[in-house]
C-alpha cells in the first residue's frame, strides 16, 4: 500500500471541503470492503482517504413521516439487516445487500459504497434501482437528488463531480400491495460474484392487477440496468404466466454481457430472463401478502 | 507522512499507539501491539484468519485501517480466555479436534463467539453461513461445524 494523507471529517461540509480541495486523488472511505482491498493491490492509489464513518447523520437508518427510509451511506449490511421497518417495507433491498461477502463483510460494507464501486455486478443495486431510490449527494454547490441508476456509468466510475460524494440513499414510501424481490446467479453456491442479478418491484391493486413495476438487471451491461420494457411486461396484467413470460423475453432483450469464464453471453442472456421471472414471482407474492 | 496517534480501546484495555495511515488495523495489532493472535492470511477480506470485533461487529481486521480506531473498541483472540480458563469454544475445539494446523482458528473462535452471543442456539446452515468467510484448508469444516454446534448446546445447557 502506498502513502496517502487520511482525514476523518465530522461533518458532510467538512468533508465536502476536503474532497474538494483536494490535490491530486480523493476517494471516500466507507466500510472500506472495496477500497483497502484496492489500495492493497494497488488498483486505488489515492493522495487522500476521507473516511465519512465520523459524520453522525451518515450512519443513520430512519423512517421518514411519509413512510420512505434514509439509509445513510455509512450505515452498514448489519444493521440494514437487522432494521425491522426496512427489511418489511424492502425485503428485495436488504436481502440484496445482505448477499454481499460474508458476515465479516456485513460488518462494514454499506450500500453506498456499494453504489459508488459501480460494479456492473454489485448485489445490493439493482434492488434500488428497482425501489426508485433516490442517491442524496452532498458537493461544492449543496445538496442534490439524483435516481441511483444515474450514478454509476461504467465499470468503477460514477457521475459523481470533484468534490461530491453519496450521503444517503432514501427509499419511497411504500404503496400497499407491494413487493419487491432480489435474485443472483453465482458459479459457486455462496461467497461469489453475480454473473446476473435481477430485482423486481410492483404494486398490485385490490383485484391483485400490476399497476406499477420496475425491473432492475445486475452483471449484463456495463452499468446495472434500469429495463422499462421489461416492467410494462408486467403492468396491467395479473402478473400471470403470459405477463412473467413477456417480462422474461424483456429482460433477456435488455442484456449486453461480458463473455467470459465464468459466465458466458448466451448463459448470462438466458438466465437474465429466468431470474427476471422468478424474482417477479417472488416480488408479486408479497404484494398479495401485504394487503 | 506523519504519524497518527490513536487513542483506543483494545481487549478492555485503553490502549495509544502510532500508526501510518497504510497501516491496517491487523498491522497495529500484530505489529505495533504485539496481539499476534489474529492471523493475515489473504489480506483481503476473503479468509476470515483476521476476524475481530470492532464496538461488537465482526470484521475482518485486514479491511480497517489503524487510523479508524480513535474512540473505538477492538476485542481479539487474545480476549476469549477468562482467568487463564478456556472459552468453551476453546475447549471444545480442542476436544473435537477442530484445527490441525490452527492458522484459521483464532478467525474461527472469535466469529463463533459473535455467533453464539446473537444466537445461543443457531442450525447447522445458520452457524455454516455465518462462518462461510472463515477458510480452513486442513479440517474440511465438519469437525469445526460439530464444536460450535456442540458448545452452543452445552452453554445453553448450563445457564
Amino acid at each position: 500500500m502506498s502513502g496517502f494523507q487520511y482525514e476523518a471529517p465530522a461533518t458532510v461540509d467538512a468533508a465536502v471541503g476536503l474532497l474538494a480541495g483536494a490535490k491530486g486523488n480523493a476517494r471516500v472511505l466507507a466500510g472500506g470492503t472495496d477500497l483497502l482491498v484496492q489500495l492493497r493491490t494497488g488498483a486505488a492509489k489515492p493522495d487522500l482517504v476521507v473516511d465519512i464513518k465520523r459524520i453522525g447523520e451518515l450512519r443513520q437508518i430512519s423512517g421518514t413521516a411519509a413512510g420512505g427510509f434514509v439509509i445513510g451511506a455509512a450505515a452498514p449490511g448489519a444493521e440494514i439487516g437487522e432494521h425491522k421497518e426496512l427489511a418489511k417495507a424492502w425485503p428485495g433491498v436488504v436481502e440484496g445487500m445482505e448477499l454481499i461477502g460474508s458476515t465479516q463483510i456485513q460488518g462494514r460494507a454499506t450500500p453506498g459504497g456499494n453504489l459508488c464501486n459501480a460494479s456492473p455486478a454489485g448485489d445490493c443495486t439493482p434492488g434500488l434501482v428497482a425501489a426508485g431510490a433516490i442517491a442524496v449527494i452532498a458537493g461544492p454547490n449543496g445538496r442534490r437528488e439524483v435516481a441511483v441508476e444515474q450514478v454509476p456509468v461504467s465499470p468503477g466510475k460514477t457521475s459523481l463531480a470533484k468534490g461530491e460524494f453519496v450521503v444517503a440513499i432514501k427509499l419511497p414510501p411504500r404503496a400497499k400491495n407491494s413487493g419487491d424481490a432480489y435474485l443472483r446467479m453465482i458459479p459457486r453456491t455462496e461467497m461469489d460474484i453475480a454473473i446476473v442479478g435481477a430485482a423486481v418491484n410492483l404494486t398490485l391493486d385490490a383485484s391483485g392487477t400490476c399497476t406499477q413495476a420496475r425491473v432492475s438487471l445486475g452483471a449484463v451491461a456495463p452499468t446495472v440496468l434500469l429495463v422499462d420494457a421489461a416492467a410494462k411486461a408486467l403492468i396491467g396484467t395479473k402478473v400471470d404466466d403470459a405477463a412473467l413470460a413477456k417480462l422474461a423475453a424483456a429482460a433477456s432483450a435488455a442484456c449486453k454481457p461480458i463473455d467470459d469464464k465464468r459466465g458466458t453471453i448466451e448463459y448470462r442472456t438466458k438466465v437474465a430472463g429466468v431470474l427476471a421471472r422468478r424474482a417477479a414471482i417472488i416480488a408479486r407474492d408479497r404484494a398479495r401478502s401485504n394487503a | 507522512m506523519s504519524k497518527f496517534h490513536i487513542s483506543t480501546t483494545v481487549n478492555g484495555e485503553a490502549v495509544e499507539y502510532l500508526c501510518d495511515p497504510k497501516q491496517t488495523l491487523l498491522d497495529v495489532l500484530r505489529d505495533e501491539l504485539n496481539l499476534t493472535g489474529s492471523k493475515e492470511g489473504c489480506s483481503s477480506g476473503d479468509c476470515g484468519a483476521c476476524s475481530v470485533t470492532l464496538d461488537g461487529r465482526l470484521v475482518c481486521s485486514c479491511l480497517v485501517l489503524g487510523v479508524e480506531m480513535q474512540g473505538r473498541s477492538v476485542e481479539t483472540i487474545e480476549n476469549m480466555t477468562s482467568d487463564e480458563k478456556l472459552h468453551p469454544l476453546q475447549q471444545k475445539f480442542l476436544e473435537a479436534a477442530a484445527l490441525q494446523c490452527g492458522f484459521c482458528t483464532p478467525g474461527f473462535l472469535v466469529a463463533a463467539k459473535a455467533l453464539l452471543e446473537k444466537n445461543p442456539n443457531p442450525t447447522e446452515s445458520e452457524a455454516r453461513y455465518w462462518l462461510a468467510e472463515n477458510l480452513c484448508r486442513c479440517t474440511g469444516y465438519d469437525k469445526i461445524i460439530r464444536a460450535v454446534l456442540e458448545t452452543a448446546a452445552d452453554m445453553r445447557g448450563s445457564k
